[in-house]
């Protein structure tokens, strides 16, 4: 094989894969997103925010010792109950308001999480601790770490959970009914305001989640570090589809996939430019998203 | 005569300054089908939806078995015993015909009786059965019509609402519609209080009924009288 061909393969599959690893953690975010959306046609924009606290809680609980495999869930746990507080002393009462003062209300959410965490943990980004040992797997000039792999595997099951859940419980078919007509599920028997609050909590579970998955993968985390994952996993959410589950998890990969290769083959400022265009031409040209039809499938 | 299983007195119903519903009082006994009638606007829906806790009452009582109605939650009125299929049937387009049946029965825990019910819905509505697989979106406005009230059948109620299973309806569905109606009536001795505009087909199968226009009752009575009645005829049945 001609030798620069065979690098020019070596770099494209490196670059894939450092999307997909991007991208899982876009659409992990994503995913939340899109069912806050698709329940109660809210876009949170506090929902980063669940991403940091989730980050900061798996932080303080390695740092303190606690290992990994406990920390995950327990920042999925944290951020969860949170979001639930969130949405029952700040979103619901706007409930019925219309959706720009509930808009407005997310972006207020958003930068107190922000600030607080200025204010009490501090500015200065801290270092994750290195909770599992790098090892680095080399296939040819492709390599390959294990902290991409957990980040895959943890990502594959947190969502085929979520396809188990929304698709064949008893729970996920009452989500579904509440996402199509609140009156209609109540009219079931479903307490739709148990139903909204519990897909809060697995919104930023899943949310929390990516936020520890991070930490493990850059080895820092900081109070502001929701604010522009936030907004491409809304990117993402929009260009799957928002309110579209499936259509959350191909955006983040997608849009995880174009930056890494933009990063690898032309430059890495344009990393964000590339998302928040992407962006630009999904509205323009097919604001339902990439799966979006008339007739959606929304939680 | 005993107590009336529903009980409506007085009741007001305000949509911001509209005031909507005008001191009603409505009763309907154990085993009766007990039909209102009026056009549209008249607030038939807003009765109904009073009844099940969609919309707050401004003043007056919804007592049910004795027992207010009108302070639960829509979600704790299913729980009491009273279901709805609700005007536009609103069936899940996303879930199957059976995700959409077992949404009606959210509440039960006594899998033999909610499996005795679907079965009993799929003999009186056979086109659910062969087709309990698809997506209620992919159903022809009857066949929704009739999930919809096999749905609400699903709740086990004392009390089942229907609003206007006629609307938008095939004519040869409509008739199998209220057939199913009448058999759930007679056979499961279950109480239906069925809002209509189709007045000739619902005075056809109701022991009584109640006239509603603009939020006040103008008329009631026993269903036999009402269907000879001659305003009733001029402004209802078209003659």
């Amino acid at each position: 094989m001609d030798e620069n061909l065979a690098y020019f393969f070596y770099d494209l599959v490196t670059y894939l894969l450092n999307g997909l690893t991007q991208g899982s953690i876009y659409a992990l975010i994503a995913l939340g997103y899109t069912m806050v959306y698709g329940i109660i046609k809210l876009i949170n924009f506090a929902h980063g925010e669940f991403y940091m606290i989730g980050a900061f809680i798996g932080f303080f609980a390695i740092t303190s010792g606690v290992p990994f495999l406990v920390a995950l869930p327990l920042a999925m746990l944290g951020a969860g109950l949170l979001a639930v507080i969130v949405e029952k002393i700040v979103y619901r009462p706007i409930r019925d308001a219309g959706r720009i003062p509930a808009l407005i209300t997310a972006l207020g959410t958003s930068l107190f999480f922000q600030y607080f965490g200025q204010q009490t943990i501090g500015a200065d980004p801290k270092a994750f601790p290195q909770a599992i040992a790098v090892k680095t797997y080399q296939f040819g000039e492709i390599y390959i770490s294990n902290i991409q792999l957990i980040i895959f595997g943890s990502t594959i099951i947190l969502m085929c959970f979520l396809w188990w859940l929304v698709g064949y419980t008893k729970t996920g078919k009452a989500m579904r009914a509440t996402s199509f007509d609140k009156n209609a599920a109540e009219l079931m028997g479903i307490n739709t305001d148990k139903i909204i609050s519990f897909t809060f909590f697995v919104g930023a579970a899943f949310a929390g989640a990516a936020g520890v998955l991070v930490g493990l993968y850059y080895n820092t985390v900081e109070p502001m570090m929701g604010l522009i994952p936030g907004l491409k996993a809304f990117v993402a959410a929009v260009l799957g589809g928002i309110g579209i589950i499936p259509g959350a998890v191909l955006g983040g990969l997608v849009l995880g996939v174009a930056e890494n290769l933009v990063v690898g083959f032309w430059v890495s400022t344009y990393r964000d430019a590339i998302a928040f265009g992407i962006l630009i031409v999904i509205l323009l040209f097919k604001p339902a998203g990439i799966l979006g039809t008339n007739r959606k499938e929304k939680v | 005569m005993s107590d009336p299983l529903l009980h409506v007195k007085d009741m007001h119903v305000h949509y911001g300054a509209i005031h909507a519903i005008h001191g009603i009082d409505l009763k309907v006994f154990e085993g009766e089908i007990v039909t209102i009638l009026g056009s549209n606007g008249a607030g038939k829906t807003t009765t109904l939806h009073s009844i099940s806790g969609l919309i707050p009452i401004s003043s007056g009582e919804i007592l049910f078995d004795g027992k207010p109605l009108h302070k639960l939650p829509a979600h704790q009125i299913v729980s009491s015993g009273v279901a709805q299929s609700p005007e536009g049937r609103m069936v899940f387009p996303d879930l199957t015909i059976k995700e959409n049946l077992e949404m009606g029965a959210y509440l039960r825990t006594d899998e033999e009786g909610i499996e005795e019910d679907l079965r009993y819905m799929f003999s009186l509505f056979p086109r659910l059965e062969e087709r309990q697989k698809q997506l209620a979106g992919t159903l022809s406005g009857g066949e929704q019509q009739m999930l919809a009230i096999a749905r609400a059948y699903m709740a086990a109620p004392k009390l089942l609402l229907l609003d206007e299973p006629s609307l938008g309806i095939a004519p040869i569905l409509v008739q199998a519609i209220f057939d199913a109606i009448v058999e759930i009536n007679k056979k499961k001795k279950m109480t239906i209080l069925l809002v209509e505009q189709n007045a000739f087909a619902a005075l056809k199968i109701a022991h009584r009924g109640y006239v509603l226009m603009t939020g006040e009752i103008t008329m009631q009575g026993e269903a036999k009288e009402l269907i000879t009645n001659d305003e009733i005829k001029k402004a209802y049945l078209g003659h």
